[in-house]
């Protein structure tokens, strides 16, 4: 595989309102409209950052509103000689709230921690099968921390 | 914003805009007045309107179908195209599907 090559980035620090569950998404498909995206990928990557940041207004910052920072980034391959050297966009999502205790149960489809508020489970499964790639990280009391990567196709 | 057409026994409920946490809460509310007030037989979710959804839209049917269980109605989903669709078959709900 070629090198890849941080082509454009930003970086977005929000607090957990609701309100912001919107913008946080549109945000992230603005900037990740300059790769010439489907319409049906600029979709997956909406939801996917749709269910990360009402992660943490949820669960993260359930009690308080604390900082979201989102990063994304586009990464290219200017070496590139085969399709799957096509450009990715990677998305880190960061709270600094209650973190998951168990990372495994909580991205198994269906399990909520959330009795109220008709949460359906399914944030991490909407994620991992949007996104190409997903990476939880965690710590009780300190935070999460989220990557996730899809490979845009080649038009 | 919801959009409720009342037959009696069939009650078909138009939402329109964004699904997501911040908005399902107000969608849930208009729904469940309505639902309250005529114990319809039958609920169809008309998602034909809808511009953005994530898994909230998902919580957002099963807690219906909940509501409506309580006095032995029923819930069905109408035109859930494109990227509602593929939310509505990730959840494993197509068989609510018009």
């Amino acid at each position: 595989m070629a090198k890849a090559v941080i082509k454009n980035h930003f970086k977005l620090n929000i607090p957990g309102r609701s309100q912001n569950e919107a913008f946080a998404r549109t945000a992230v498909a603005a900037f990740a409209s300059q790769l010439d995206p489907t319409v049906e990928e600029i979709n997956d990557i909406k939801a996917a950052v749709s269910e990360a940041v009402t992660n943490c207004i949820v669960h993260a910052y359930a009690d308080t509103i604390g900082n979201i920072e989102i990063v994304a980034r586009i990464l290219e391959f200017p070496e590139r000689t085969t399709d799957s050297d096509s450009p990715w966009l990677y998305i880190r999502i960061r709270d600094k709230g209650c973190g998951i205790a168990d990372i495994v149960q909580a991205k198994t489809p269906l399990f909520t921690t959330c009795a109220e508020g008709e949460r359906a489970g399914l944030g991490f499964a909407v994620m991992e099968n949007f996104m190409d790639k997903l990476h939880v990280r965690s710590k009780p009391d300190c935070g999460t921390t989220i990557t996730m990567q899809k490979r845009l196709q080649l038009k | 914003m919801v959009e409720i057409i009342n037959s009696g026994e069939q009650i078909t409920a138009g939402i329109a805009g964004d699904i997501d946490h911040h908005t399902a809460s107000g969608i849930r509310n208009e729904i469940d007045a309505v639902l309250e007030n005529t114990t319809p037989q039958l609920l169809i979710l008309d998602f034909g309107r809808v511009k953005f959804m994530d898994s909230s839209g998902i919580g957002l049917i099963l807690g219906r179908q909940r509501v409506l269980q309580g006095f032995g109605g029923q819930l069905l989903i109408k035109n859930a195209t494109g990227h509602a669709e593929k939310i509505v078959k990730l959840a494993g709900l197509s068989n609510l599907m018009l």
